[in-house]
C-alpha cells in the first residue's frame, strides 16, 4: 500500500525527454510559422532565378548547337571531345602514323623542338617570334584512331618540362629534365605488350630508363603509332576590377626526327600525317619526310590536355550562382529559427518544457539542417539542369564532367546550404539579436568569396582567404580540377580553389563544430 | 523637426549597442584594410596596383556593421513596441524616417569619417614596406593626391548611402533579420553574379546597376576611364537606390499600421 503512493509516475515523462519528441516540437514550430515556410520556398526560387538571370544576358558562340562554322572533321569549342575518363579535352595535334597490329615498338630520335610564340604578353598582335610554350609537345604516340578523346600513350619531350609520359589526357609521369637540340638529343621509345604501354628515353640510344607503364583498357588489336607534335595556345590573363579575360594565340612547334625504327607488325606502307583538330584549328602543321637520311620534320598546333575552368565561365558549377542567392534567404530562416524565440520569449517555454539545453540547440539545428538539406538539394537540382539547359540553348560552352562529379557538386552545395544555416543559427543562439547574427554569417561566408574573387586582392591572399574562412566550402562546386601539366592561371577566379572539395566543405564544418560548442555553453549559463 | 531630431539622437544615443556597432564599424574597417594592405606585396603582384582601393578594402566589411545600425534603428523599434510611442510623438511619419536618416547618416558619416582616415593612415604606413615606394612607382597616399582625396571622402558617403538605403529597407520590411537578409543580399549578390556571369556585356551591366559595384568604384584611382561606370555616376547609382528604399519605406510606413 505505501509502496504504490510513492511510485506514482507521470506517463507522459518517458518519451517527453526523448529526442524524437524535440524534434517533432521543433518540426512544428518550424512548419507553423508561415514566413520560415515561405523563406524556404523563397530560397529555392530565388537559386534558379538569379542562375537564369545571370546566364540570360549571354550570347555565346555556339548558337545553333555548335555546329557553325567548324567544318565537319573540326569539333567546335562548344562541343568539347571528352576523353576515356569522362572530361572535356583539348586533342589537337600534328601526326605522323601508321597501323600497328598486335604488339610492337618505336624508337625515334628527337633532335630539336622549335617553335614560334606571340613575341610579348602586352601586345600578343605583335609578329610572332621563335619560342616554345611551356607544355609544347613532340615525341611517340600509340593512340586507338586518329579520333578526337580516344584513348593514348604517348612519350615525349617538352618546351621547359623535360621528358614526359602522359596518357588520357589526365595522367603525366615525369622523366629526366631538360631541353632538347642537335647536341643534347634524345632518344624515346614506345612499346606495346596487350593493353601495357611501356615508354622510355635515352640519352645515348643505348642505355635506357624506363619513365613509366601504363594500362590503356580495352585497347584495339590495331593501334596507331607514330610521331606526333602539338603547341597549346598562349594565354595571356589581363585581371581587372571585378573580372577578367583570357585571350589565346595560336602557336606552332616544330620538331626534328630521325633514326625511326620499327619492331612488330607494321605495314609496309609510307607513314601518314594527319591533323588531328583541337580548337586551335589549321595553323602551319605540316610533314616533311626526307627519304635520303630519314628525317622527319614535323609542324604542329594544338594540345593533348585535359580542358580547364577558364574566367570566361565554362564550368558546370556556374549553374549554381544563384545559391548566393538562396544562402543568404537560408541563414535569414536558420538564425530567426532561435532569435524569434528570444523576440517572442517563447525560448523560456521551448525551455521549461525541454530543461536540457544542449539538445534543444541540437534538436534545431537538425530540424534545420534537415529542411535546408531537402530545400536545396530541389532548388540546386532544378538550378543545375535548368540553367544549365538555358546556357546550352544560349551557346554557352559547358565543359562536361563525369555523372560522380555532377552528383558531388549538386548534393555538396545542399549541404553547403544545410551546414550554412545550421552555423547561422548557432550565431543566433550566441548572439541572440537578429540582424547582427545573420550579418556575421553572411559576412563570413560571402564576403571572403567576393573579397577573393572580386577585389584588388591578387591570388595569394585571395587563396588564404579561401582556406581560412567558411568561404572555402565553396570548393564543393569545384568540378574540374588543376593540373600541374597544363600550363593556367589556376586562381579563384578562373574557379580554382586552394582546398580539395571536400577538404574545403570540411573548413565550414569545423567553423560550425566550434560555434556549436560555444552556443552551448553560453545556452547552459545564460538566463534565457 | 528640431524636436524630431533631438528625439532620434537621444533614442540611437541611449541605446546599448549603438556605440559598439560603431566602434565595430570602426575597428573592422580599419583592421580588414591593413591586413589587406599588408597581404599584397609589389613583388608578389604581377600588375599595377591600385594602393589606394587596396588601403580602402575594409569598406566592403564596415559596412555590413553600418547597415545592422540602420536596420536596428527602425526594426529595434518594431521589435519592442517602441515605435508606437515614436509614431505619436512624431505624427507625420514621413518627418520621423526624415529625422532618423539625418540622425543615422550623420553618425555614420563620423565613424565613416575615422575608419577611412584610419585606414588610409594604415595604408600609408604598411605598403612603403611592402615594397610599394617611389623607386617602384608608387607615391605615399596623401591627401593631397586628387583621386585619393576622391576615394576617401566618397568611401566615407558611400557608408552614409549605405546607412540610408539600409534605413529605407527597414523601413519597407520591418523585420530586423529580413532587412538585413535583403540589404546584404542586394550588395553582395551583384558583384558575384557579374563574376560569374558569362558575357562581358552582361557583367558590365551588372556592375554599373549593382549598388556596391558601382558604388565602390569611387575608390579606384588606378585605369578610372576602363570602369564600367565612372567614380561619381557609381556613387550616383548607390544614391539612387537609397533614394528609391528610403522611398518605398516611407511609402509603406504611411501606409500601414504601425
Amino acid at each position: 500500500m505505501i509502496g504504490t503512493a510513492a511510485s506514482y509516475r507521470s506517463s507522459m515523462s518517458s518519451d517527453r525527454d526523448g529526442f524524437v519528441w524535440l524534434l517533432r516540437s521543433e518540426w512544428t514550430k518550424f512548419r507553423t510559422v508561415r514566413g520560415w515556410m515561405v523563406g524556404i520556398a523563397a530560397a529555392a526560387l530565388v537559386t534558379v532565378l538569379i542562375g537564369l538571370v545571370a546566364a540570360a544576358g549571354s550570347d555565346g558562340p555556339c548558337v545553333g548547337g555548335g555546329a557553325g562554322s567548324a567544318g565537319p572533321d573540326e569539333s567546335s569549342p562548344c562541343q568539347p571531345p571528352v576523353g576515356p575518363g569522362g572530361e572535356a579535352v583539348h586533342d589537337g595535334f600534328h601526326f605522323v602514323h601508321q597501323p600497328l597490329a598486335g604488339d610492337g615498338s618505336i624508337v625515334v630520335r628527337v633532335t630539336s623542338l622549335t617553335g614560334v610564340i606571340p613575341s610579348d604578353d602586352e601586345d600578343p598582335a605583335a609578329a610572332p617570334q621563335p619560342g616554345v610554350e611551356e607544355w609544347a609537345k613532340a615525341g611517340l604516340m600509340i593512340k586507338d584512331g586518329v579520333t578526337q578523346g580516344s584513348a593514348y600513350a604517348a612519350i615525349m619531350v617538352t618546351g621547359d618540362h623535360g621528358v614526359r609520359m602522359q596518357h588520357n589526357f589526365t595522367h603525366d609521369l615525369a622523366g629526366r629534365p631538360g631541353a632538347v637540340s642537335a647536341s643534347s638529343p634524345r632518344w624515346l621509345r614506345l612499346a606495346r605488350a596487350g593493353d601495357e604501354i611501356t615508354g622510355d628515353e635515352s640519352v645515348d640510344g643505348e642505355n635506357w630508363t624506363t619513365v613509366g607503364t601504363v594500362h590503356l583498357a580495352g585497347l584495339p588489336s590495331t593501334v596507331e603509332v607514330g610521331m606526333f607534335v602539338a603547341s597549346p595556345d598562349h594565354e595571356v590573363t589581363t585581371q581587372s576590377l571585378g573580372g577578367s579575360s583570357t585571350d589565346s594565340f595560336t602557336t606552332v612547334a616544330t620538331a626534328t626526327f630521325d633514326d625511326v625504327g620499327q619492331e612488330g607488325q607494321w605495314p609496309r606502307g609510307a607513314w601518314t600525317g594527319d591533323d588531328v583538330r583541337g580548337r586551335t584549328g589549321g595553323l602551319a602543321s605540316d610533314e616533311e619526310h626526307d627519304g635520303s637520311d630519314g628525317t622527319f620534320t614535323v609542324s604542329g598546333s594544338g594540345d593533348i590536355a585535359p580542358q580547364v575552368a577558364g574566367p570566361e565561365g565554362n564550368t558546370v558549377e556556374q549553374s549554381l550562382v544563384g545559391v548566393f542567392a538562396g544562402l543568404i534567404v537560408l541563414i535569414v530562416v536558420g538564425t530567426v529559427f532561435i532569435t524569434a524565440e528570444y523576440r517572442r520569449g517563447m525560448i523560456r517555454t521551448t525551455l521549461a518544457a525541454s530543461p536540457q539545453r544542449g539538445r534543444v540547440l541540437a534538436a534545431k539545428a537538425t530540424v534545420v539542417g534537415s529542411v535546408t538539406f531537402v530545400t536545396g538539394l530541389v532548388a540546386t537540382a532544378s538550378a543545375f539542369a535548368l540553367v544549365g539547359r538555358m546556357r546550352r540553348e544560349k551557346g554557352d560552352v559547358v565543359l562536361p564532367v563525369t555523372a560522380l562529379t555532377e552528383l558531388r557538386v549538386v548534393v555538396g552545395t545542399a549541404a553547403l546550404l544545410a551546414v550554412a544555416a545550421i552555423f547561422a543559427l548557432t550565431l543566433g543562439a550566441v548572439v541572440r539579436r537578429s540582424a547582427a547574427a545573420v550579418t556575421t554569417a553572411i559576412v563570413l561566408i560571402v564576403l571572403p568569396y567576393i573579397l577573393a574573387v572580386a577585389s584588388v586582392l591578387p591570388s595569394g591572399p585571395a587563396q588564404w582567404l579561401l582556406r581560412v574562412t567558411p568561404a572555402a566550402a565553396f570548393a564543393i562546386q569545384q568540378s574540374i580540377p588543376e593540373y600541374s601539366q597544363v600550363g593556367h592561371d589556376y586562381t579563384p577566379l578562373s574557379g580554382y580553389y586552394p582546398l580539395a572539395p571536400w577538404a574545403g566543405f570540411a573548413v565550414l564544418c569545423a567553423w560550425t563544430v566550434l560555434a556549436l560548442g560555444v552556443a552551448t555553453i553560453l545556452l547552459r549559463r545564460r538566463d534565457a | 523637426m528640431k524636436d524630431a531630431l533631438h528625439a532620434e539622437w537621444t533614442k540611437l544615443r541611449t541605446v546599448a549597442g549603438t556605440a559598439w556597432l560603431l566602434l565595430a564599424a570602426i575597428a573592422l574597417t580599419i583592421a580588414l584594410s591593413a591586413g589587406a594592405s599588408s597581404a599584397v606585396s609589389y613583388s608578389s603582384t604581377g600588375s599595377v596596383v591600385d594602393t589606394t582601393k587596396l588601403a580602402l578594402t575594409g569598406i566592403s566589411l564596415g559596412q555590413a556593421v553600418i547597415a545592422i545600425l540602420a536596420v536596428e534603428a527602425i526594426s529595434g523599434e518594431y521589435r519592442t513596441g517602441m515605435v508606437g510611442m515614436s509614431l505619436a510623438a512624431v505624427p507625420r511619419r514621413a518627418t520621423m524616417l526624415a529625422a532618423k536618416a539625418a540622425i543615422v547618416s550623420v553618425v555614420t558619416l563620423a565613424a565613416g569619417a575615422i575608419a577611412t582616415l584610419g585606414s588610409v593612415l594604415a595604408g600609408r604606413l604598411i605598403l612603403p614596406a611592402n615594397g610599394f615606394t617611389a623607386a617602384h612607382g608608387y607615391t605615399l597616399l596623401t591627401m593631397a593626391d586628387g583621386a585619393t582625396l576622391r576615394a576617401t571622402v566618397g568611401s566615407v558617403l558611400y557608408l552614409a548611402l549605405i546607412a540610408l538605403f539600409s534605413l529605407g529597407i527597414a523601413a519597407a520590411v520591418r523585420d530586423g533579420a529580413t532587412a538585413i537578409g535583403v540589404v546584404l543580399g542586394l550588395l553582395f549578390l551583384f558583384p558575384i553574379v557579374a563574376v560569374l556571369a558569362p558575357d562581358p556585356d552582361w557583367q558590365r551591366r551588372l556592375q554599373q546597376l549593382g549598388p556596391m559595384t558601382a558604388g565602390l568604384n569611387v575608390q579606384v584611382t588606378t585605369d578610372v576611364h576602363e570602369l564600367p561606370i565612372g567614380p561619381w555616376a557609381g556613387l550616383g547609382v548607390l544614391a539612387l537606390w537609397a533614394a528609391a528604399a528610403l522611398a518605398a519605406g516611407a511609402v509603406l510606413l504611411r501606409l500601414r499600421d504601425a
